[in-house]
């Protein structure tokens, strides 16, 4: 059966790893049509086009789709139903905003975050904050789902699919775009970051800091410390992550010349996936590292930001 | 049968509390203590829940509640942090006896600013030369024309130089309990002033001071009761008063208890988990039944605190005394278990320790507990 | 303007969570349960609202099991002015889906006729983030979702979202869902007086019946399982290794 997939914009152009990836979900379930919707969208499109596995990519080029209200994509979406059985995005805040309100148009349940295809109406997602796994399957005629795309690779170039542009669905006209604010250069909140970069006493200064602060900014991370750093100076205290600092679970943690004591390992032993880089080989960091790499911070690191 | 289920309210008071100890408080409390801050700006939040007047009635802007509510409400935010807890068990007991004893006039001045932590109490009794003897009190109030002329010491007095309002209990009559009453003195009266801030073990976040008086002249209309029942006053005040602190100790031995099993989780010693290993079991089980029990009968007592039972007072001794004592060895167990760690202050236990050592000597120490529990019995038969 | 505030009981969010040995679900038995933490910051919000006189009323709704009286309760100690419990499930793991539970809520809505509904974006059990989006779609009302900040002027609300890579400001008519995101506010605790005071508001007592809604679900739960435990950690021999790693566990 056919599939149509939302390609993800941003500021017009294609998301192309998203969409990529929701496209290698997508390709499990049938033949993957693509709907681009923007504003002056026919560039993105063509990029879609070019994604191994699409069949065929419809253009819905019109300004009401140019900010991805969710109001008129929907009713785009649902204006295209009928000769689909599944409608995929990638989980994104944007498609998460329209996907479940297609799926209640179209009076079928939408499955969120699905992080596995079983088949093609049974789907695995994390649930309680990923501390369960649960498979539904769907006893819908229609299924609305959007990819976590984390657990799926993205989908290759070497497509060639047509471009066909649409026309324009009726605007509801419920809701209008007043403006965006891309979010400032500025690091995220050490408690809410998806990544963390931390350094310890083996960083050796408050200068030195800066390596590990190249290496936050590289990974788009935020920066923490652990005690013996924030006590030796080299980093401000509401960087401490630890016991008394700050509780992380972020889904990478890199630990940077961090010995592991229990006081730490406090702060951050649910971090989904944790890297340890210290010289000393016999450091606990390393019992609670998923990947542990006995090198010199001050060579490994610089390599490091240069080969991400 | 004898129902021990928390009523919906209750939970949701605890809820509440336990809300705000852990969000407000337990993220401060060792910053706190190691700095000596006394953080009246978190009392006014406190204030604003309806915490600092939790058993003062609701005409005065009090919550209302029982005793049996209160201990829970202490304990939940003992769990943040004893001494604030505590400090605010003492001023949430003064309000009340404004409450209890004041004159319309005087309830209606203090009570409402008491109950919103805007305005702080402390309460008077102890002296250098009189502390679980307390009957012999010589701080002096004479009858000076409309006024009382108090000249005095009074030692270990919580929350003194910062609090607005004082509760001194002096003497105006005779030698013995019959001789005392309660007076309210405010802050800026001249001739009071205090001591320094004690140096001491643990309740680092309240201060402790001397509060002194010389030929202070406090108005007679300030005078609470009647002339001679200060000291009914101040004993009444603290059958509350103790199992009050006792549920401080019960809060903190109760967190210290979470914090150890949490603990034990993770640590791992000689290849497993400190968790797994049977002996170390039996110890978090034997701590696990002192704070139940601790807690069975503190509720007994506060519950026959509401019923203005005759036996209270000596249930309220037998509470304060078994609690403050047991939690206070939980929470010493716990140290132990933490191993090295215990004894930094970064994990929070050794804190909780030294919190609850205190609470074992002040609101009548626990000897003096025994000597009412004894007199009690032998009068019994 | 009234303002519907819909409020789900959810296991406590302190709550370590174990999954069932039969994988039939999440043990939610004896389980501390308390207010979905999002539904908190949307009841705040229609407590600001009322304080900045926009508001004039607040209803709270839950729907699921008896017990969810206790997550209203909040909400009224909180600050909410009635209350409406739809009962749709008699035992604790029986989720009702966001479909289901959106038909209710727009059964709740026709009658009560809200200015506006605040939710919360997401629950924190079935994470599935869909209730307002779909309970907006079945109105025909537009939408505003991770709300974190909102203004309501004369009629309409403009509306600051949390979105991928930034902030996007949108102004949608009245009324409209707007659903809360983690830093439209701060909730406060409800205090002791008026937890005393939130027994005394009114709580209606429905069922899923009474709106003639199927609560029967779309989604078959297959099985549940704990997330795949975390594999012995490895030593890698160079940062070419390490990002190699990296990549094929989808990290970076």
């Amino acid at each position: 059966m056919a599939v149509l997939l939302l390609a993800e914009l941003t500021g017009g152009a294609l998301a192309v790893d998203a969409t990529a990836k929701a496209l290698s979900a997508a390709k499990q379930l049938g033949d993957v049509t693509v709907l681009c919707a923007g504003a002056s969208c026919a560039d993105a499109a063509g990029a879609a086009a070019e994604l191994d596995g699409v069949a065929r990519v419809l253009c819905a080029d019109d300004a009401i789709y140019g900010n991805g209200l969710a109001e008129p994509v929907a009713a785009l979406i649902v204006s295209l139903a009928g000769e689909y059985e599944h409608f995929v995005a990638p989980a994104t805040a944007s498609a998460k905003n329209i996907m479940p309100r297609v799926a209640a148009l179209l009076d079928v349940m939408v499955i969120s975050d699905v992080s596995g295809v079983v088949s093609g109406d049974t789907f695995e997602r994390p649930v309680y904050a990923g501390n369960a796994i649960q498979t539904v399957k769907s006893t819908d005629a229609k299924k609305v789902l959007t990819i976590r795309t984390s657990t799926f690779d993205a989908a290759g170039a070497g497509g060639s699919a047509a471009v066909e542009p649409i026309g324009a669905a009726a605007d509801p006209g419920l809701s209008e775009w007043v403006e965006d604010k891309v979010a400032a250069s500025d690091r995220p909140e050490l408690t809410s970051a998806g990544v963390v970069v931390s350094g310890g006493r083996g960083v050796g200064s408050e200068e030195n800091f800066a390596l590990i602060e190249q290496l936050a900014d590289k990974l788009g991370a935020a920066v923490g410390a652990s005690r013996a750093a924030v006590d030796s100076g080299y980093a401000p205290n509401d960087w401490q992550v630890g016991q008394t600092g700050k509780v992380v679970a972020p889904a990478l943690y890199v630990a940077v010349g961090i010995s592991g004591a229990i006081q730490h390992l406090a702060g951050m032993k649910d971090s989904k996936i944790i890297v340890a880089i210290n010289k000393d080989e016999d450091a606990p960091i390393f019992q609670v590292a998923d990947y542990g790499l006995v090198a010199d911070l001050f060579k490994a690191v610089p390599e490091l930001i240069d080969k991400l | 049968m004898i129902d021990f289920t928390p009523s919906e309210d209750q939970l949701a008071f605890r809820e509440m509390a336990e809300g705000f100890a852990l969000n407000e408080l337990r993220p401060n409390a060792i910053e706190w203590d190691e700095a000596k801050h006394f953080p009246t700006d978190v009392l006014a939040q406190a204030g604003a829940l309806g915490l600092g007047a939790i058993y003062t009635r609701d005409d005065v802007g009090g919550s209302g509640l029982g005793r049996v509510d209160s201990v829970m409400i202490f304990e939940a935010l003992a769990k943040g942090c004893p001494t604030i807890a505590a400090y605010i068990s003492i001023h949430n007991m003064c309000c009340w006896m404004i409450d209890t004893y004041g004159t319309g006039d005087q309830r209606a001045a203090w009570c409402p600013k008491l109950a919103t932590m805007d305005t702080l109490a402390s309460y008077c009794l102890t002296e250098p030369g009189a502390g679980s003897d307390a009957s012999a009190l010589s701080t002096r109030a004479v009858k000076d024309g409309d006024d009382y002329l108090l000249t005095g010491q009074k030692q270990f007095i919580s929350g003194a130089g910062t609090s607005d309002v004082y509760i001194v209990m002096a003497r105006t009559g005779d030698a013995g309990p019959g001789g005392i009453s309660a007076f309210l003195v405010e802050k800026d009266t001249p001739g009071l002033s205090f001591g320094a801030n004690e140096r001491k073990m643990g309740w680092n976040a309240q201060p402790t001071r001397t509060v002194n008086m010389d030929n202070m002249r406090v108005p007679a209309a300030n005078m609470l009761g009647a002339e001679g029942k200060g000291f009914n006053i101040a004993m009444s005040g603290l059958n509350g008063g103790r199992i009050n602190i006792a549920a401080c100790s019960l809060g903190g031995a109760q967190a210290a208890l979470d914090a150890t099993v949490a603990y034990m989780r993770d640590r791992k010693a000689f290849g497993k988990a400190l968790i797994a290993m049977p002996t170390l079991q039996f110890r978090l089980a034997e701590m696990a039944t002192k704070v139940e029990v601790a807690r069975t009968i503190l509720w007994r007592a506060a519950s026959s605190l509401d019923a203005k039972a005759p036996e209270a007072t000596t249930l309220c001794a037998m509470a304060k005394q078994f609690v403050t004592d047991e939690c206070f060895n939980v929470a010493n167990d716990a140290l132990q278990l933490h191993g090295g760690y215990g004894y930094l202050s970064e994990y929070g236990i050794e804190k909780i320790v030294r919190d609850l050592r205190v609470h074992q000597i002040l609101e009548g120490t626990n000897e003096i507990m025994r000597l009412i529990v004894s007199r009690s019995v032998i009068a019994e038969n | 303007m009234k303002v519907l505030v819909p409020v789900k009981r959810v296991i406590d969010y302190n709550v370590k969570v174990r999954v069932k040995a039969d994988g039939s679900g999440v043990d939610l038995a004896n389980v501390k349960m308390s207010m979905n933490p999002f539904d908190e910051i949307a009841v705040e919000e229609a407590i600001r609202l009322k304080e900045a006189g926009v508001a004039t009323e607040i209803v709270a709704v839950s729907i699921g099991v008896k017990q969810a009286q206790e997550t209203l309760r909040t909400a009224l100690a909180m600050g909410a002015d009635r209350a409406i419990l739809v009962v749709a499930a008699d035992d604790v793991h029986q989720d009702i889906e966001p479909l289901a539970v959106a038909k209710i809520l727009k059964g709740v809505i026709d009658a009560e006729e809200p200015g506006l509904v605040i939710a919360g974006k997401q629950a924190i059990d079935n994470d599935m983030n869909a209730t307002g989006q779909m309970l907006a779609a079945l109105l025909g009302w537009g939408q505003a979702t991770f709300a974190s900040e909102l203004t309501v002027e004369g009629d309409h609300a403009t509306v600051t979202r949390e979105v991928d890579g930034g902030l996007q400001t949108i102004k949608v008519t009245l009324p409209a869902i707007v659903t809360a995101d983690l830093r439209l506010n701060e909730p406060r605790y409800a205090s002791l007086p008026n937890i005393m005071k939130a027994k005394k508001k009114p709580m209606e007592e429905k069922t899923a019946a009474d709106y003639g809604v199927d609560v029967t679900p779309r989604l078959q739960v297959v099985g549940t399982a704990e997330p795949a435990a975390r594999q012995a950690g490895e030593m890698v021999g160079s940062v070419d290794e390490l990002v190699a790693k990296l990549k094929a566990a989808g990290a970076i």
